[in-house]
This record gives C-alpha cells, sequence and structure tokens, in this order.
C-alpha cells in the first residue's frame, strides 16, 4: 500500500496544529482554518485533495469539520494521523464548552455576547467563503462552473434535499472531468 | 440510575450520527425532540440556552451534544454523547477515506477529484447562503460577511479578522448602535 502523501506531517503536528485550530474557530468556519493551515501555510496536501475531503465530509454523515480533520489526519498518517485530528479539534473545545455551562449555570447570559456572536459567525463564514472563491479561481474550462452553480442553485436557493442531488451532480461532473481530461 | 441514562443517551445519538447528513444544523431539531419531549432531560427553555452556549464555543457546533449528555448524566452523560454523536459516523468517513487513499496518486484519483472540486465549490456556497439566512442575520452581518472575504483574500490572517469583527460588534453594542 503506497502513502498517498509523504509522511511530511508527523502526528505530534498534527495534534498540535489541529488543537489550535478548534479552539481558534469560535463561530464556525472551521474548514476556512483547515485550508489555511493545512494546504497554504504547511502545504501537507494538495488543493485537489483538501476539496476531495470538504465534497466527502459534507455528503458523508456527520459533522463536516469533524469530518474533514478526520479526513486530512487520514490522508496525511492513517487511523493514527485520524485519532489525533479529530481528537484535537473536539478534545479542547469539549472541554470549554462544559465550562462555559458551568459559568452560564452560575452567572447567567452575558448582556451582548448574542450580539458579538452573530458578527464573529459571520466573519467565521467568510473564512469559508474564502476557501470557495480560492477553489472557483483555479477552475478551468466552462463546466466545472456549471457544474459549481448547478450545486449552489439546487442546494442553497432551491433547498433541494442534498443527497439525491450530489447523487445526480458528482458522477456527472466527474464524467465531465474525464472527458475534458481526455479531449485535452 | 445513571448507567440507564447513559445507555439512552447513546441511544439517541448513535442514530443521529448515522443520518447527520449535512452536519449538526440537520439533527438539531430531532436532538431537541428527544431530549426534551420524549426522555425530559431538560426544558425547552435550557435547550435554547445550550444551543446559545454552543455557538459561543469554539469548535464544531455539534458540541450541543455533550451539553445535552451534561445535563442528563453529568461529565460521563457528556463523555458518551459526544463518542455516539461522532464514533459511527466517523467509522464511515474512515473507511470511505481508506479506499481513497489506497488509489494513491492514480489517474482515476485525480479524475475523480476534479470531479469533485466543483461541487466542493458549490457546497460551499450553498452552506454560506443558508447560515446567512438563519434568523437574526441581518444587513451587519452581510457587510461583515463580504467585507472579512475581501479582507481574507488579500491574505489578512483570520485572526486578526475575528478579533476586528469581535470588537466592532462589542463596541456597536456598547454605543447602543446594535443589538436590543
Amino acid at each position: 500500500m503506497a502513502d498517498a502523501m509523504p509522511p511530511r506531517a508527523s502526528l505530534g503536528a498534527i495534534l498540535a496544529v489541529f488543537a489550535a485550530l478548534g479552539m481558534a474557530s469560535f463561530g464556525g468556519g472551521l474548514p476556512g482554518w483547515m485550508h489555511r493551515e493545512v494546504v497554504r501555510r504547511r502545504r501537507w496536501m494538495t488543493e485537489e485533495n483538501f476539496l476531495a475531503g470538504v465534497a466527502l465530509g459534507q455528503v458523508l454523515p456527520g459533522a463536516n469539520s469533524v469530518n474533514l480533520a478526520l479526513y486530512i489526519g487520514q490522508q496525511l498518517r492513517g487511523w493514527p494521523g485520524a485519532m489525533l485530528a479529530a481528537f484535537g479539534i473536539l478534545g479542547p473545545p469539549f472541554l470549554v464548552i462544559l465550562g462555559l455551562a458551568l459559568m452560564h449555570a452560575r452567572y447567567g447570559e452575558l448582556p451582548g455576547m448574542a450580539v458579538v456572536l452573530g458578527g464573529v459567525a459571520a466573519a467565521g463564514l467568510a473564512n469559508s467563503l474564502t476557501v470557495g472563491l480560492r477553489a472557483a479561481r483555479r477552475m478551468q474550462g466552462l463546466w466545472p462552473w456549471a457544474v459549481a452553480a448547478v450545486t449552489f442553485v439546487a442546494i442553497g436557493v432551491l433547498r433541494l434535499p442534498m443527497i439525491p442531488v450530489v447523487l445526480v451532480v458528482i458522477p456527472a461532473s466527474v464524467a465531465l472531468a474525464w472527458r475534458a481530461r481526455h479531449a485535452a | 440510575m445513571p448507567l440507564d441514562r447513559l445507555i439512552a443517551l447513546a441511544l439517541v445519538f448513535a442514530p443521529l450520527s448515522v443520518v447527520s447528513l449535512g452536519g449538526g444544523p440537520s439533527i438539531f431539531a430531532e436532538m431537541q425532540r428527544q431530549a426534551v419531549e420524549v426522555h425530559g432531560w431538560l426544558t425547552d427553555e435550557s435547550f435554547v440556552a445550550l444551543f446559545a452556549i454552543s455557538r459561543a464555543a469554539p469548535g464544531p457546533g455539534s458540541l450541543i451534544a455533550a451539553l445535552v449528555g451534561w445535563e442528563a448524566a453529568g461529565f460521563a452523560g457528556a463523555l458518551v454523547a459526544a463518542v455516539a454523536l461522532y464514533l459511527p459516523s466517523s467509522l464511515v468517513l474512515l473507511a470511505v477515506g481508506q479506499w481513497w487513499r489506497r488509489r494513491g496518486d492514480s489517474p482515476a484519483r485525480r479524475v475523480i477529484e476534479r470531479g469533485l472540486a466543483p461541487v466542493a465549490v458549490g457546497l460551499i456556497f450553498a452552506g454560506v447562503l443558508t447560515l446567512m439566512r438563519a434568523e437574526g442575520v441581518g444587513l451587519p452581518e452581510w457587510l461583515t460577511l463580504v467585507g472579512c472575504t475581501a479582507w481574507l483574500m488579500r491574505g489578512a490572517s483570520p485572526y486578526l479578522v475575528m478579533a476586528v469583527v469581535a470588537a466592532a460588534y462589542a463596541g456597536l453594542f456598547r454605543i447602543g448602535a446594535m443589538g436590543a
């Protein structure tokens, strides 16, 4: 079994990176944080491999960000890498959230917290949007734009259920990629 | 008694794990129904409070499961709920990922990756739009989204962007320009 990636990421580094990402990701947008650390800064993974993980993580059951962490860890270092990535992204926030619940039970709600969180959540989404825009800029030819547009309109605008949509769109998109490759 | 609770928690969250297509938001409604109406672990009001706490905390929003477990059966309950929610779906993902990893750098894999990339782009945009249509999101949040995206695309650190946004919203709230 050949490794898909040279094992440049040590297990300790995977744990450290994902533990930091888990704690930094207030307001969501975790895929954006992971993209920045794993693809852009550390170059552990190619853009295409990362995007395949984004698609798989969303399509398969489970929390998207946890799925993506598992995928990255597994592609880099197999099962131990996956375990450490998932532990890193879940462990510290798990303790923080219990601490917050204790504080909430004791002191009640902080005024203005909801307002600030609304803004932070929008900034977190900007992080995700950035990943999408960067990936879109790399798309060559007309067909990837058509696939992205159909996916976005069907799921985001028309609110169609995701699974039937991707069951149609993914095979069509792979067929188009195959054709584009053989036409070139 | 506590053991009964832990088993009940596992039986609620493990099935939710395998049906949580598209992530956390798809199962919040059923989680609320099970925890509040079926099992009576907490009241409707405290579920709403837990939801707010899970949004205020770092990490995935689905960690609200740990809070429900905490309310039902303390620390052990939080642990059981989190493991039950994440383990089954993780095993599915790892099985697919293992197969994927074995493809190595084959031409077939590269074609599939090129086909998945635009789907991922569409899913990312759709996810952002869905969350921006949630309750309580208004013009300020849309402006924040556009501004932050432009700033991040120019290479700004997301840590800096988040800190500036949090400070700006806190300031606007303070002077009474935002929030009730």
